[in-house]
């Protein structure tokens, strides 16, 4: 599929390997772990902090799920309005298409260079990438940005795309890289914190003052003022959104809110949940372009690229509800120990295993809806209710039924669950199966467990003793103590429900 | 109220003796409990896994053999929860009207034991004695799909002797998720090693759950490095008396 571009990075290995490997890194997971829990607490924290916030969730839910529903007619009404305002709307139906539409833009200004203000959709349609092809610089500007792209790294986080590097790390990717791209580090560069920000800060400031051109995503648009919304932290994005002549935001079709007052419910929803903050420092936005302020050229890049795929999927589509705060990267006990890399796309975490898949299809990311136990913290921590345990049991549903269409011998896998399927279809199967498994158990257990066992068994026992099946089970023992019946002695006198006469039935009701 | 009780596959296979508390523990309140033996398995396996149509069967068979009953009680949080949020999801997709309703009528008479104790028999001393240092692990599909809130602790902390201690950051999960131990085997590992870490933190005896999956998981683990410490479903510390000292 074309335009999957940054949405899966080529090459990246199944979950399980990546994971393996991302496991084994020892700075890593102590610096996710601090991360991930400071900002855990404190989205707790703020959340608990409003009454309403169950109700603020339900509302930003509802309108998330109406607004899909008619989209079209959204951002028809958006194109509308940003129109009148002065700006220009573009539609890409895909990566290639939205690369495309924003290199020719920026060429025709005559730059060479643009200011980025942190963005997803940019990232996933691997803009930087295709404007560098065409000669044309593009600076990220967000401190995290800075550090992934000054370390020529990837983005592991939504929120924080340099999450998994430590303060020691990003001094030495400033004072190894910063040169390369401009001012470089000051000498005596420490880790403190506040150091590395100035650093930034110095770096950035000459960019700032020279661009000519910015792009940014959007956090949301309103269909009826055509208002652009950007939510951020450190205000690089409103130097970038206000500083330069012309500005150029893609942004992803879901992104569109019916109205300007839906911002109430969003506005108190996002910053909570993404950096646990009660209100976000910066919130900038701007509706087309005003004569003598700000950019006076500003062009709306409106990015399909699997998403109206995805939306007429009736289980899957709640992904696209997502407003791209991370709480559930954040509170996700796989992804806190795995981090980002490990799902190999822009989307990690367990937003990104249910987006992921949906919108390169299912082939392409077969191994991410098992990226998961099904515990369900995500569900609770969204802001916008999207049920991601629902959706991740949907995509598995898909991936064993596009594995059995592709294949002309059944997997391992589907063998041994038609087989247990088979066993369990039928108490007297499932009896006898359990006499066989007692049976056995007690040829390869120890004082009543089983220890360590070769092969396909290693991925269980390898470090989980078993306990043997018991002698003696629960149906076996009702038969013997209490009888034929299912009510205890036989006390009542109906008649057992036959396990016979039911299957028939069955049968033939079909 | 006629009363059954699911005992789940795995219980049914592995561990007997927490249907055995199970059924010690209502009968101890008076209460007649029947055991279906027609039922087998709720589809969880299956349909967590992807296999949804092989569910089928068994979203059926379960729909079957529980509908004459008035409530229907199972020591398993997930089974529980499968029933509850995901046959009706099954019984539409693969099965027919018939059984979308049959399923509509039973699942919520489905209750997981300590909601069952708690909200239909309103009990929360249930007269067991436990001299034992527990602690317990709300499972995930307790806390998170059936909403059991405080209820296992509740009926915990009315034990006799009891010395429940509290697990730290006991609401993770404790990395099992059905296959997805088998899937993903490393990733399970760790969160296992925080799991088993926090238990050993508390100086329990017991690890307690309301889910033997679980408890399998990190009870196997525990096991492995011989730490001493047991598992114990939420069940069998219930069923457990002054007559019976474990």
């Amino acid at each position: 599929m074309s335009g999957a571009d940054n949405v899966i990075w080529l090459g990246a290995p199944a979950f399980p390997d990546a994971a393996r490997t991302a496991l084994a890194d020892t700075r890593q997971r102590a610096n996710l772990r601090r991360a991930t829990g400071t900002i855990r607490d404190k989205r707790l924290a703020v959340a608990a902090e409003l009454e309403d916030w169950e109700e603020l969730r339900e509302r930003a839910a509802a309108v998330k799920r109406s607004t899909l529903r008619h989209l079209d007619q959204h951002l028809l009404r958006l194109e509308q309005a940003v129109t009148a305002a002065g700006g220009t709307v573009h539609w890409a139906a895909d990566a290639a298409e939205a690369n495309r539409i924003v290199t020719n833009l920026v060429q025709a200004t005559g730059e060479s260079e643009v200011v980025k203000v942190k963005s997803m959709a940019t990232q996933e349609i691997g803009l930087n990438e295709a404007l560098a092809e065409a000669g044309i610089r593009a600076y990220e500007t967000d401190l995290a940005e800075l550090i992934v792209q000054l370390g020529n790294d990837r983005p592991s986080h939504i929120l924080v795309p340099a999450i998994h590097r430590g303060r020691s790390e990003i001094r030495e990717i400033f004072q190894r890289e910063m040169g390369a791209w401009g001012k470089p580090a000051p000498e005596g560069l420490t880790d403190d914190p506040r150091d590395l920000a100035e650093a930034a800060r110095l770096h950035l400031r000459e960019k700032f003052l020279r661009a000519k051109v910015a792009v940014s995503g959007a956090n949301f648009a309103a269909a009826d003022t055509g208002t652009v919304v950007v939510v951020e932290s450190e205000g690089n994005g409103r130097m970038c959104l206000t500083l330069p002549e012309t500005l150029i935001t893609v942004m992803g079709i879901e992104k569109v809110l019916p109205s300007f007052t839906d911002l109430d419910v969003f506005l108190q929803l996002l910053p909570r949940s993404s950096t646990g903050e009660r209100m976000n420092p910066y919130t900038s936005l701007w509706t087309g372009v005003t004569e003598d302020d700000g950019p006076q050229y500003f062009h709306l890049v409106l990015l399909d690229n699997g998403r109206t795929a995805t939306l007429a999927d009736e289980v899957g589509r709640q992904a696209l509800s997502c407003i791209r705060c991370s709480a559930c990267l954040n509170v996700c006990p796989v992804y806190e120990r795995t981090g980002g890399h490990a799902y190999g796309s822009v989307y990690p975490g367990p937003i990104g295993a249910v987006l992921t898949p949906q919108l390169v299809g299912i082939e392409q990311a077969a191994s991410l809806p098992f990226a998961s136990t099904l515990c369900g913290a995500c569900y609770d921590a969204c802001p916008v209710k999207i049920n991601i345990p629902e959706v991740l049991v949907h995509l598995r549903a898909e991936a064993v039924e596009a594995k059995r269409a592709a294949r002309l011998l059944p997997t391992p896998e589907a063998l041994a669950m038609k087989a247990a399927g088979a066993v369990l279809a039928s108490p007297r199967r499932l009896a006898a199966a359990q006499r066989l498994g007692a049976f056995g158990a007690r040829l390869v257990a120890r004082d009543g467990r089983i220890g360590a066992l070769p092969g396909p068994f290693a991925r269980w026992s390898g470090t989980r003793d078993t306990p043997a099946p018991a002698r003696e089970s629960l149906r076996a023992w009702w038969r013997r103590t209490r009888g034929d019946g299912d009510t205890p002695q036989g006390s009542r006198t109906r008649g057992r429900p036959g396990e016979n006469s039911r299957t028939t039935e069955e049968g033939e009701r079909r | 109220m006629r009363i059954a009780l699911f005992i789940t596959c795995f219980n049914d296979t592995m561990f007997p003796s927490t249907g055995r508390a199970v059924i010690t523990l209502l009968e101890r309140l008076g209460h007649t409990v029947e055991f279906p033996q027609a039922q087998t398995c709720c589809g969880q396996m299956h349909f967590n896994t992807g296999y949804r149509p092989e569910t089928l069967p068994m979203v059926r068979r379960f729909a079957e053999v529980f509908e004459e009953y008035d409530a229907v009680v199972t020591p398993s949080g997930s089974c529980a929860g499968m029933v509850r949020d995901y046959h009706a999801v099954v019984a539409d997709q693969y099965g027919d009207a018939a059984l979308s309703e049959a399923v509509g009528r039973v699942a919520p008479r489905v209750h997981e034991l300590s909601e069952f104790l708690v909200d239909v028999l309103g009990v929360t001393d249930v007269g067991a004695y436990f001299p034992h240092r527990v602690t317990y692990h709300p499972t995930c599909h307790s806390l998170r799909m059936l909403r059991v809130g405080d209820r296992p602790l509740r009926l915990l902390r009315a034990v006799k002797g009891i010395d429940l201690v509290e697990l730290p950051d006991a609401e993770s999960c404790c990395g099992f998720g059905g296959t997805f131990a088998l899937k993903n085997p490393d990733v399970s590992n760790a969160m296992l090693a925080d799991k088993m870490r926090h238990v050993l933190d508390t100086g329990a005896e017991y690890l307690c759950a309301g889910d033997n999956s679980c408890l399998t998981h990190v009870g196997g683990g525990l096991s492995r490095l011989r730490t001493g410490v047991g598992t114990l479903h939420l069940a069998e510390i219930l069923a457990a008396t002054e007559g019976g000292v474990r």
